[in-house]
């Protein structure tokens, strides 16, 4: 679904290989079957600072999106104009329940887990503290996240995060184990619900398509 | 339209009177008009982590809302579930810009200033640094989400955050202003949207019954 060099696909989504909050994103364009022009943003070069970007979007994160003369930044407000926009392949349940779940799931990964994993944290725990410290930090974090998610899902999982259909949650899961394993190679033994989503999600293209590995600005060794 | 001590309202709220995402859940109550029995939670005496509180939400977090056998936590998630269950005094507009600008002004609040100034994080943070720098940190959190608040509603701004009516966005602004005011003593003026809301949610009678020092477990003194 993405392209690295095709000007004329409607919806651009400026993003980096390995940033979650772009996974996500990545993840639910192609759930819905929407191809994108991908526009690289290198965050270890701090192109997320320049006032061309701050102009997309002033906090200088990634993603963003744009859609015709609509430009949206945040993972989550991007996903739910996405959801209103272009309703195939719905990313929430009906059930209102359900759907509450989902929501607190997300926020679950993107309020408690990833604010304290991002680049601009870790370099400050390195700064302040040291590189030793910043592991522990984030494992304080993930894993106090995983736990709660653990406890969350464990009665509504079915195939995937709140039953038998991928949904929100699983977008937001998805980005948020894969960097648990490869970033920080957390010990995944005492989350088994969120190892076995992990596996589901390596069985579906829309996932795996999204891959950071599988990204146009992923080096190629 | 909160009560201590009334056990027969359907709705009730567990909430810490100073908790931000609290404070969130507790204006929209009122604003939609919802009655519902106040139920605190002492975070400082660490109530949250009772095995009693953490069947209710294992993150351990408030708030937590209670409807008739519908439990949820997250205060996204309550608010949702509240704008879907109650339609009265809608929190999202219609337009799917304007609505996508308050998903997003909401998660600029809950994802990169807010994670990083909440209790648990801090005090883990304040073991491993002193509270002085812990302090700086979270005031740099803020001052930068505060920035990008400011840009980012400029053009859509009217009354209220995003035009002359309250939405999603005014809920996670006046908490997180209250508290860059009252708790970490923020210099405003650098920030005149902002500080020009705080001062239109000062006329509302849903956000100022909201307030921390209104709520039943606030200190006396």
């Amino acid at each position: 679904m993405a392209s690295g060099d095709d000007g004329n696909k409607k919806l651009k989504l400026y993003s980096y290989w390995t940033s979650s909050c772009s996974h996500r994103v990545r993840i639910g364009l192609n759930f819905k079957g929407l191809k994108y022009e991908y526009k690289e943003v290198n965050l270890v070069t701090g192109e997320q600072h320049t006032p061309e970007f701050k102009k997309l979007n002033p906090i200088g994160y990634v993603p963003v999106l744009v859609d015709g003369d609509v430009v949206l930044s945040d993972s989550f407000a991007i996903l739910m104009y996405l959801e209103e926009k272009y309703p195939q392949h719905p990313l929430l349940p009906s059930d209102l329940k359900k759907k509450a779940i989902n929501y607190q799931a997300a926020n679950i990964v993107s309020s408690s887990i990833q604010p304290h994993q991002n680049l601009a944290e870790l370099k400050y725990i390195e700064e302040k503290i040291s590189a030793d410290e910043t592991l522990p930090w984030v494992e304080f974090h993930i894993g106090n996240g995983f736990a709660a998610l653990e406890e969350l899902l464990k009665d509504y999982a079915g195939k995937y995060a709140t039953g038998d259909e991928v949904y929100l949650a699983d977008l937001f899961l998805a980005p948020q184990i894969y960097r648990a394993i490869k970033s920080f190679n957390l010990d995944m033994s005492k989350y088994p619900l969120l190892l076995r989503l992990y596996d589901a999600y390596s069985e579906l293209p829309a996932f795996q398509d999204a891959m950071p590995e599988k990204q146009p600005d992923a080096p190629s060794s």
